[in-house]
């Protein structure tokens, strides 16, 4: 009775984790060049961009809220990031001020979100439903539809770069997951993000600034957004006004989702969404490794995320 | 003879460890009333949850006219008869009376369209039965709460059932509603309808029902005619001991005057409310259920607009536009509803006791050491019954949220307390630790708003009395002018200037 209770409630803690495990073995099986640490790391490198974003998003999830703008804002930081970039001339302090003019705009663009929900109290999901197309028409009238291209040869190296063998987006992955964890578990802010997301009006009645705190997330994931935008734009040295950061707000709550944080808010995992997000590059990795059809990946995806769902679901 | 309607048979139940009910037995004969008593957390709730499909027992079985019931849940419980009044209403606010009380057995017309006026005229007939004023196509967000029961009473009688289960009806009605009802639990009880009925009230226990159950940490401590034992009886075996003063000795509060409120007003709800409270008061605030009490409370806090008005805290203006100020200036509130606006059910104790006060326990980052530290000691104090402080508060009973929440509204060590119904819905033991604990808040100098529907406690606890009617205050009451006429009168509008 008691061991068997134990048991289960592991499964709840370690569900996402249980299933990476089984996700490797499997793969390992079918492709011999799985577990090659170049594919390892290809696969770590593809996921840090959404995995990045999902850090911010498991914010707003457990706030109560939700962001589907963060595709169009991705493009429109990253735009005008290599815009920035251009205009001072392409050397380390034109990057330097890329990065903080676009951090600012990406915390911009999220307090406008931010502002909307809480000031105007408008649904969530209508809100960022709208800035999304709001943001990515902004980036396609600034380009002209077309492309924003460097003319930085440095700019690229960062994105492209690694250190101490492991690629530079995999480290800001890496790190900003440990300051989200950090926040999350172990700062005042956290503990209200739950709270807020577990029941409004008792953060209310408890002293709880419940529009700030929901604000703040939003401002968190703009600033996500743009450091994202900022790590693809500089591998690609260039940003597609129409493509880029498409469906990135489906990654990224997906990740969330499959890390195991209920989408009805009140409690998650950081680390839980790192799993996540590794889950679904190592699922992209596997289809291409297995020579399935390309368009078929959405279809995976879609079962995968739908699957984890059913599985909260289950186990409650 | 025919099998009993309702025969429960060593009926256990754990949660995380922790047995909350322990190998309960007892048979309910068809057209009996059969009271249940026990203080908070003694099993009373997860007995009837079990019953009605809302749980599954960990040991025992429950059988239902003679054949082992095997409920799956609730909606199966009802069609095999057994209908629940709960404790928390189950009503949809943005629905009307009638749709919430058809919901999930419509009656429809050839065609499958919903047959409206049937179900119209028959709510009109079970609201009529109840003798309440309600229409059957009124909201029920705009609904009064003893309204809502009254509804959920018309829910309960339109599915005819065989059994029905009622858990503290009566909490918030007054004293003809408690009549009407008795009456219709008679009738139901005539035609032969079995019913369980939990209530605090031993003298509602004692008037209505055959036998009473009664139920001590989980374990069956008798069952017996009530005529067989006295009120003071019951208690005693709830308590599992003698009680003794139910009131402290009223504590002489200073002079000194702590918090001055002077013509206050919220629109459509409060109108020039005046009244200043000494340190080391117990002021009461007395009134019938609608006169504006909890209101001021929330406008005091700055939940609610204030149009007009001051507060002011030791002489000094203040400013209060939101819970966070009312928490600066050393206010703390206890709210009625401590589920809806108390307590984070998915939290643990630690994390609820120190959510107002975390700015105590954080620099950069939470020390949750000391917060733990803290939390253990409230457990010790407070008596609360835990498996672990992990223990995500939606598995404790009401009476152990409840002490979650006074814990969590004390440790910001406010000076003004307002505590609004501390104990409604909890029993005779609970509530004397609550009156004592209340009792040492004073004599610390803590200066407490006591807002309560229970005329003893009002009498018994405070220094003077605020009588409100209709968002106004038709009275202060002090010394030999605290007894209950008095009050009713000033309540009622019988006297004082409304």
């Amino acid at each position: 009775m008691e061991a068997s209770r134990k048991w289960k409630f592991d499964i709840e803690k370690f569900g996402p984790l249980l299933a990476l495990v089984v996700l490797v073995v499997i793969s390992a099986f079918l492709s011999p060049y799985f577990l090659k640490t170049r594919n390892l790391l290809n696969i770590l490198r593809q996921v840090s961009y959404t995995g990045i974003i999902g850090l911010g998003m498991t914010f707003v999830i457990i706030s109560g809220g939700i962001d589907l703008s963060v595709g169009s804002m991705t493009a429109l930081v990253g735009g005008l990031m290599i815009y920035i970039l251009n205009f001072f001339g392409g050397g380390p302090w034109a990057i330097f001020a890329a990065l903080v003019f676009g951090i600012a705009i990406g915390v911009g663009a999220g307090a406008a979100n931010g502002l909307i929900i809480t000031k105007g109290r408008v649904a969530p999901f209508i809100v960022t439903l709208g800035t999304m197309a709001i943001y990515r028409s902004l980036t396609l009238y600034i380009s002209g539809a077309g492309e924003f291209r460097s003319q930085s040869n440095l700019f690229p190296e960062i994105g492209m770069g690694s250190f101490l063998g492991i690629p530079n987006p995999v480290w800001i992955f890496g790190i900003l997951a440990f300051l989200g964890w950090l926040v999350l578990n172990h700062t005042r802010y956290g503990r209200y993000v739950c709270a807020v997301g577990s029941n409004e009006k008792v953060a209310n009645y408890s002293a709880i600034n419940v529009d700030r705190v929901r604000m703040v997330s939003y401002m968190i994931i703009g600033g996500v957004v743009a450091i994202t935008a900022f790590l693809l734009s500089s591998r690609l040295n260039s940003i597609s006004s129409s493509n880029a950061g498409a469906n990135y707000e489906l990654d990224a709550i997906a990740a969330v989702i499959i890390g195991g944080t209920a989408m009805s808010g009140g409690s998650g995992s950081i680390l839980g969404t790192v799993i996540g997000a590794i889950i679904l590059g190592i699922v992209n990795n596997m289809l291409n490794m297995l020579g399935i059809s390309p368009y078929l990946q959405g279809t995976v995806k879609g079962l995968v995320i739908i699957g984890a769902v059913l599985i909260q679901r289950k186990r409650k | 003879m025919s099998p009993p309607l309702l025969k429960v048979e060593g009926l256990s139940k754990e949660f995380s460890g922790v047995r909350v009910l322990d190998k309960v037995s007892f048979e309910l004969q068809k057209g009996e009333i059969l009271g249940i008593i026990g203080e908070n957390g003694a099993g009373k709730s997860t007995l009837i949850k079990i019953i009605s499909g809302i749980y599954r027992a960990t040991e025992g079985e429950v059988f239902f006219e003679g054949t082992p019931a095997d409920i799956q849940d609730p909606r199966d419980a009802m069609e095999k008869g057994i209908s629940t009044i709960p404790q928390e209403f189950n009503l949809i606010p943005d629905l009307n009376v009638f749709e919430n009380i058809f919901l999930g057995k419509e009656y429809r017309k050839v065609g499958g369209l919903l047959d409206k006026r049937r179900m119209v005229e028959r709510t009109d007939q079970l609201l009529s039965e109840l003798q309440t004023s309600v229409s059957p196509t009124e909201m029920i967000q705009d609904l009064s709460v003893a309204q809502k029961q009254m509804v959920e009473f018309a829910k309960a009688l339109a599915y005819q059932s065989k059994l029905l289960i009622m858990d503290e009806p009566t909490t918030v009605l007054t004293g003809t509603e408690i009549k009407v009802l008795f009456e219709i639990m008679e009738q139901l009880r005539n035609q032969g309808v079995g019913i369980i009925y939990i209530s605090h009230k031993l003298k509602e226990v004692k008037t209505i029902c055959d036998r009473v159950l009664i139920l001590r940490d989980g374990e069956m401590i008798t069952i017996d005619e009530t005529d067989a034992l006295s009120e003071h009886q019951m208690a005693t075996l709830m308590v599992g001991r003698e009680l003794s003063q139910v009131f402290p000795e009223k504590n002489a509060p200073s002079a000194e005057t702590v918090m001055q409120v002077e013509d206050l007003a919220v629109p459509g709800l409060l109108e020039g409310i005046s009244f200043s409270l000494k340190k080391g008061e117990i002021l009461g605030f007395s009134g019938l259920v609608g006169s504006g009490r909890t209101e001021l409370a929330e406008a005091i806090i700055g939940i609610r607009k204030k149009s007009r008005g001051k507060v002011r805290i030791h002489g000094k203006d203040v400013h209060i536009r939101s819970p966070r100020d009312a928490v600066k200036n050393k206010i703390a509130y206890l709210s009625e509803d401590r589920q809806g606006i108390g307590v984070l059910t998915n939290f643990g104790i630690v994390e609820n006791i120190s959510l107002v006060s975390l700015p105590n326990y954080s620099r950069f980052l939470i020390q949750h050491g000391k917060e733990r530290k803290k939390a253990a000691y409230y457990v010790k104090e407070f008596n609360i019954r835990a498996a672990s402080l992990k223990t995500r508060l939606e598995f404790f009973s009401g009476g152990n949220q409840q002490k979650v929440s006074l814990a969590k509204s004390l440790d910001p060590e406010p000076s003004i307390f307002i505590i609004d119904e501390p104990t409604r819905g909890i029993d005779v033991n609970a509530k004397r630790e609550i009156y004592h604990f209340i009792h040492s808040l004073v004599q610390k100098g803590i200066s407490c708003i006591l807002i309560s529907s229970e005329m003893e406690e009002i009498i018994g606890m405070s220094n003077r009395v605020v009588v409100m009617r209709e968002g106004k205050i038709t009275g202060i009451l002090e010394g030999e002018q605290i007894n209950e006429p008095e009050i009713m009168f000033h309540a009622t509008g019988l006297k004082g200037v409304a």
